[in-house]
This record gives C-alpha cells, structure tokens and sequence, in this order.
C-alpha cells in the first residue's frame, strides 16, 4: 500500500484548520477537509480498532472505512463542539460509539469504500501493528496519542521530503534522513563527520542543510497540527500533548 | 518509507522543541527549566566562550502576545541593572521564528532548594533582605514582579541572590510597554498580559490578583508575595516564628492592599528591625515586651554593666570588712 503522496494530498500544510472546513458551505471544500482529516486520523483508528478493541485486521479495516463513513453521511464532523472536547479526543470517543452501535447491529453492511478519495493502507498499518513496540491499550487515551504523534510525524516528513525535492534540496533532505531518522545507538551514531565525508560536503555545509531540512520538519509538524485544531487553545494542548513524555511506554 | 520506531519518535519529539540556533553564536548544549511560555536551555556563547542561559518560546506558543510579553521580559530585565536582578545580554529571533533572550547563567539553587538546605532563621532572613532591595529596585521603576515565590529566586554559589522569571511583570503607568524612568510606583496603568487574564501562583498571589483585577495591581501586590515568602522562610527550620515576626507577615499578607506595606522598602525595613532587635511597625509592643526586647538587644552592655556593678561592689565589701 501506498501512502497519500504531497501532490495527491487534498489540502497542503496551511494554517487554516480543516477541523473548520469541514463545515463549510461549499461541498468541495468539505469534502477535501474531510479527506485531510481522514489522512491524519485513518492509521490512528485503525490502531486503535486493532489494540483497544481488539478487532482482527479484515473487521479492523471494516470498521475504520465504515467509521470514516458514517462520519461524512452523518455530518459526525459538523456536529464537534471545541468548547466540550478537543477534536482528537472527540473522534476516538466516536470511534468508541461507532464500534460499540456496530457490533450490535448483526449483519452489518461494508459501506463506504466508493466515498474515500484517501488511499488507505491497511497493509502497512497492520504491519506497524505487529512489529512496532505499540503500548499496552489499558489506557485508551495513550494508545490514542501515539499513534497520532506517529501519523503526525509521518506526514510531515513526507511534506518534508516533498517540499526538499521540489526546491532541488534532496541532499538536505537525505542528510536529514541519515542523521535523524536511522535509530542508532551512541556507538554507532553519525558524526557530521561521516556526513561530511559520505556526501562530500564540508562540514559547515552539512550542518547548514540538517538545519534548513530540521526548520522545515518543525514547520510542517505544526503547520499539521494548526490545521487538525480549531483554535489557539487547542493548538497549545495539541502540541503540548505531541510533544510530552512517554510515548511507546 | 519504513515505520518510525519508537526511538525515531521521541527523536523527532525533541528535534521538534529543540531551538534553531544557526545563524546565531549559540550551540545549546541542555535544558534548565520549564516555564508558561518558553524553556531555558544551557547554551554556549561561541564568541566569548562561555555559557549563557537561553529562554526560547515553546514551539506551542506562537500568538503574538506571548512573543510580545518574552520581548517585554527582555526589555524590563535590560533596564534593571541591580545585582539582584539577572543581566540580559542578548535577544533575537532564531531560524525558526521563535523569539529568545539570552542572559547570565545563575549557577546555584532555587531559594525552595536553598531554604531546605540552610533553614537557620538568619540566614533566611537576609537572602529575604535581597530579595526586597531588588524588588524595591523595580518598584522604584515602575515595574512589579508579579510572581515572586521561592522557584522564582536563585541563590548562587558566593550567597548572591536573583530574582527571576520576570515574564509576568506588569510595567505600572505606562502605556507604551516600555520601562519607565526612576520614579515612585503609580497604580493602575498597563498590563504586561491582557487584561483580566489571571498571572502568577496560587498560594502567593494576593486577592485583587486572584480576581484578575489588573487595574487594582500595583507595588502591595509584591508585597503581598513577599509576605507569603517571609512566612515560607521564617517557618524552614520548623520552630515558631516570634510574635513580631508573625505580625510582619500579618500585616505584608494583609486581604486589604491598604493595611498592608506600601511597597517592598518598608518590608524589608521591618525585617531589618526586627533582626537588629528594634521595635517593628506592624507590632504594638507592651511594657513587658519592650524590656524584655530591649534587654535582649542590650544584652552586652547589660552582661558588662551589671558585671562592673557587681565587681564594684565585690570590691567595697572586701574593703569595708
């Protein structure tokens, strides 16, 4: 499976929130707001249908489709209130409700596949599910997070990595890619060095670059995030939770 | 690309808070302390090679009034030049569009640190001595602190004492949010935050702050604070504060800004009489107490006078038989 390319995503990084467009009176508007939310939220649901609810990884898809869904038909996004809930916290209640409703109703119809333009792919999300360190889902507002934090970065970097080649700065990209994203352990960590000599730059060249494509993955983290909150508050408490302790325990 | 493990988030979590410092002559080497709106980091000074502190807006606070009140604290810090009071050397705007200061690095501990580790009354009393010249100095100036409480006073090394974290000072009677020249403390006047937004910390916030009441803070604020704080240092060593003491935090604590001290000057004056044995204001003395006191404060040339009688005496006894 693929992930939604830069080009194909509906709405570029921007400050505007989607959360708000999706209310808004022009139907492709909404619909594209739709689809952004549904790019950020899709692999967060689905890891939470597969740890919290335990849903095997064909009724883990079912239900997220069927959720993503019932969320446009039933106008579930129009229908947030930001002064009750955030929004990320909204939805996973939803989810809740949603699967809860679902499992009752025996029989239930598959929906919705005609109304997704986001590719969504399950394979890799359950992939992720079976081979990252996932933490316990006892707490379901944590398992909620993380995979969030998780999706959040992916996107970003993706714009990153998208925004890097379009401007002819791939090698500051790649310099980003091997200095901050390959795990390694003190000992085999990079030096600016091993970069320096690995993309025969000078060393002050390789800071500059792991500089820019750093600003820019900052940048598209929150320009993310901007757009999956509604306000400043929500913003700050978005952020703050993005950016606290703890993830993966 | 492949899935980002957990050490590959958290990675990213910290770069994502991490400030951008090229293009400037800082390599931040650790975080210090977290605040309201931004985080202090130990940072190198490459060009004089040393350390500074950097404080660095929180990626998180992006509104214009919180970059306004960092430059604010910047701007109050530069204009109080006070050994009790941390020197501002720089600010800026990073790489990133966070705003900065940088200023001294204040090796030693928080004064709630210190207070646990040297809880003798005197010693407390004087780091409280300091704390009010230098707050009195920022009365004096037109510019209330706002958030005195002991996480907020560094005590160094060499028993040097700073207060800090001025983000949520108020200038008094200026408009324009610059400092004002020396002068008396007037009431009223612009807030640093907007108003009606409640600032500072529960415990030493006096009420008209608690309310949100910015028109109704001015220098008996601090001073409310302050007494909050004599209270905290008189009681550190666990025995009971004498009853003139308790009457001096009576009076700085008082509900009415009216009963209490007018500013911090007349605070640590209290203070001071209190530890050189003199009568203090907040406190009506009775005969009884007085002598007592005075004998106290005395009681040197009360041992050596009495000590001369009682030789002399001694002396004409011998004599006489």
């Amino acid at each position: 499976m693929n992930l939604p390319h830069e080009s194909s995503r509906p709405f570029p990084p921007t400050r505007l929130s989607v959360i708000s467009l999706a209310r808004s009176e022009d139907a492709a508007t909404r619909r594209r707001a739709h689809e952004s939310i549904i790019a950020a939220y899709w692999k967060p649901v689905y890891t939470y249908l597969r740890l919290r609810w335990r849903a095997e990884p064909a009724d883990a898809e079912d239900l997220a489709q069927g959720f993503f869904a019932d969320a446009i038909d039933s106008t579930l996004f129009d229908r947030y209130d930001p002064t009750r809930a955030r929004f990320r916290t909204y939805l996973r209640t939803c989810v809740d409700g949603f699967v809860a409703n679902a499992r009752k109703a025996a029989g239930r119809q598959k929906r919705g596949g005609d109304v997704l333009h986001v590719p969504l792919d399950f394979t890799t999300a359950e992939g992720e599910v079976r081979t990252l360190e996932i933490p316990s889902p006892e707490d379901p507002d944590r398992l909620f997070r993380d995979a969030w934090v998780r999706r959040l970065f992916e996107l970003a970097l993706e714009d990153t990595r998208a925004q890097c080649e379009a401007d002819g700065k791939g090698a500051h990209f790649r310099i980003f890619e091997r200095y901050d994203l390959e795990p390694r352990d003190a000992d085999t960590r990079l030096t600016y060095d091993d970069l320096a000599r690995e993309f025969e730059l000078p060393v002050t060249q390789v800071t500059n670059f792991l500089a820019l494509a750093r600003r820019r993955f900052r940048t598209a983290v929150l320009d993310h995030v901007r757009a999956l909150t509604t306000d400043d508050d929500e913003f700050r408490a978005e952020v703050r939770d993005l950016l606290g302790e703890g993830f993966g325990d | 690309m492949d899935p980002l493990s957990n050490a590959t988030v958290r990675h990213l979590q910290a770069l994502v808070e991490l400030p951008d410092t090229s293009g400037t002559r800082y390599d931040v080497v650790e975080p210090i302390a977290r605040g309201g709106m931004g985080i202090v980091y130990r940072a190198h000074d490459r060009e004089l090679n040393r350390d500074v502190a950097l404080k660095v807006l929180s990626v998180r606070e992006t509104g214009d009034e919180v970059r306004a009140r960092l430059l604010t604290e910047a701007h109050i810090l530069a204009h109080l030049e006070h050994p009790g009071i941390v020197p501002v050397h720089d600010v800026g705007v990073l790489a990133d569009g966070r705003t900065y200061y940088a200023m001294k690095l204040v090796r030693g501990s928080s004064l709630a640190d210190y207070a646990r580790a040297h809880p003798e009354r005197g010693e407390l009393l004087r780091v409280f001595g300091r704390v009010c010249e230098a707050v009195a100095f920022a009365h004096a100036r037109g510019i209330v602190h706002r958030d005195l409480k002991p996480e907020n006073i560094m005590v160094g090394a060499y028993g040097e004492v700073l207060v800090m974290d001025w983000g949520v000072a108020k200038l008094l009677g200026s408009a324009n949010g610059s400092p004002q020249a020396p002068g008396t403390v007037a009431p009223g006047g612009a807030p640093v935050t907007a108003s009606g937004t409640v600032v500072g910390t529960p415990g030493f916030m006096p009420p008209e702050q608690e309310r949100g009441d910015s028109t109704c803070v001015d220098a008996r604020s601090d001073v409310f604070a302050l007494g909050r704080l004599l209270e905290v240092l008189v009681g550190a060593d666990g025995s009971p504060a004498p009853g003139r003491l308790r009457a001096i935090v009576a009076r700085a604590t008082a509900s009415d800004p009216a009963s209490r001290y007018p500013d911090a000057d007349s605070l640590a004056a209290d203070v001071t009489r209190f530890s050189t044995g003199q009568a203090v204001s907040a406190y009506r003395e009775s005969w009884w107490e007085r002598g007592r006191r005075l004998a106290l404060r005395h009681r040197v040339a009360i041992t050596l006078v009495s000590a001369y009688v009682l030789m002399r005496v001694l002396i004409f006894l011998v004599n006489r038989f």
